[in-house]
């Protein structure tokens, strides 16, 4: 039992300390983050107007990602969990794909992993994130220092196997509302009723006013705390705006591949 | 008359009051419980799918690679000694999935082990049937880990819900049970040694 604490105690420790080494989500939203400064401003603002236009016309949020550093972190796993923070992605069709790069720096290999959302592992399965995307397009022209050659090359290849599987209309009608307890709300106010029916055939005079609003307030506190509970993943963009609206909370189950050079 | 009609009154609303209390500690540990089964099955899912790789991988490699027998008549056993252990999503206690996290551990070294050996074998390496299997296996064992890591997440929300007053004694009274955690594998930390 105490073991079992132990461990508990140990696992809730690094999971907080380990979740501030992944990067915070970027305010305002963008999708191509250069933390690592490998790209130049018009580099940067090609890939970002691309990117976000294929979010537009098809939800799909593909998001760049270089870093200088991992943080002693595996780049799958630094990718998923950046994935997961973010919400990269819809909510709900989970079609997001994080392309972390981490540049080569003295003897330090140069890695790169392109994380598929659960929603994308069926056009896009690892073995095909794996040679189309990785060993075709991108190790290629990352071992020529083309860092942008190699992240656009991989993108738009990862652009084509991802479009016709979700469409923006598709993403524009959200998920239904939470289900609303009806049956709930019904049965507390008969009570209500039944509470302050008595309660006025037994006052007839002013007296109980004030004990009638109370049952009520505490009613409507009541019914306000059944709610809430659902995550809110975010925003998604709204289209056409011409900017990036937001990521959606899409959701990464582990698919994609990566390599190094 | 009055006064007992009063009486009734707060009676009511605080009979209200320990209903909606009790109803919702009730629903939330019966959704947070669902959510952690479902999790589990997800973990179960990702291990299954590396067991199905595992028959096409082993023939990609024998005809490469056949005086490997030794290693791969161990990732065929392991294989099927982790496809026998099957547990009781309703009961994820610490012992089960002790046994199920054995049982895939022994695959895991197995497949490592078999990793290491087709390094000697360049003609291998050069298939491209056989890098597509590796990126699948690799693709796999990344979804364990983070199917794992949300399930341990899962459970833990779930350990921490019903074990906080007054909700563990709603708990203890419908019994809803703690569930376990994954744990980091037993020289899981360790990389397998290449031997040229």
């Amino acid at each position: 039992m105490k073991q079992f604490l132990l461990i508990f105690i140990l696992s809730v420790l690094t999971f907080s300390v380990f979740a501030q080494d992944i990067p915070e989500r970027p305010n305002p939203p963008r999708l191509v983050n250069d933390l690592a400064n490998v790209l130049s401003d018009q580099e940067k603002q090609q890939l970002e107007s691309e990117l976000v236009q294929f979010n537009d016309q098809t939800s799909t949020q593909i998001t760049i990602v270089t870093v200088p550093s991992l943080n002693g972190y595996e780049i799958s796993d630094f990718a998923f969990r950046i994935g997961e923070k973010w919400g990269v992605g819809q909510k709900g069709k989970n079609n997001g794909i994080v392309i972390v790069f981490k540049p080569k720096t003295g003897n330090e290999k140069g890695l790169v992993f392109v994380a598929v959302g659960y929603g994308l592992e069926g056009v896009i399965p690892d073995a095909v994130a794996n040679r189309n995307v990785v060993d075709y397009e991108m190790i290629p022209r990352f071992k020529q220092n083309d860092i942008y050659g190699g992240l656009s090359a991989g993108a738009h290849v990862l652009m084509s196997l991802a479009s016709g599987e979700f469409t923006a209309a598709d993403y524009q009608k959200k998920s239904a509302g939470k289900e609303s307890g009806g049956g709930e709300a019904f049965f507390i106010i008969v009570m209500i009723i039944i509470v302050l029916v008595s309660l006025f055939k037994g006052g007839r005079g002013g007296h109980y006013n004030s004990g009638g609003s109370l049952p009520f307030w505490l009613a409507m506190g009541l019914l306000s705390g059944n709610r809430g509970g659902g995550s809110f993943g975010g925003f998604s963009g709204g289209g056409g705006s011409g900017g990036f609206g937001g990521f959606g909370g899409g959701s990464f189950g582990g698919g994609g591949a990566g390599g190094s050079w | 008359m009055k006064k007992s009609w009063i009486i009734l009154a707060v009676i009511a609303v605080l009979l209200l009051f320990a209903y909606s209390s009790v109803k919702s500690s009730y629903n939330n540990m019966v959704s947070m419980d669902e959510g952690v089964t479902a999790q589990w099955s997800q973990v179960e899912n990702v291990y299954q799918r590396r067991s199905d790789l595992i028959p096409n991988l082993v023939n990609t490699v024998k005809g490469y690679a056949d005086f490997e027998q030794e290693t791969l008549t161990q990732v065929i056993e392991a294989r099927a000694k982790a496809t026998s252990v099957n547990i009781n999503p309703d009961k994820l206690d610490a012992q089960s999935l002790q046994n199920f996290q054995n049982a895939q551990s022994g695959l895991s070294s197995a497949l490592s082990k078999l990793m290491v050996v087709v390094e000697k074998y360049p003609d291998l390496k050069a298939n491209q049937g056989f890098l597509d299997l590796q990126a699948q296996l690799e693709g796999t064992e990344n979804r364990i880990t983070v199917e794992r890591m949300k399930f341990n997440e899962s459970a833990q929300a779930y350990n921490t819900f019903i074990r906080k007053f007054p909700k563990n004694i709603f708990a203890g009274m419908f019994g809803f049970e703690k569930k376990a955690y994954f744990e980091a594998e037993q020289g899981a930390e360790k990389a397998p040694e290449v031997k040229f």
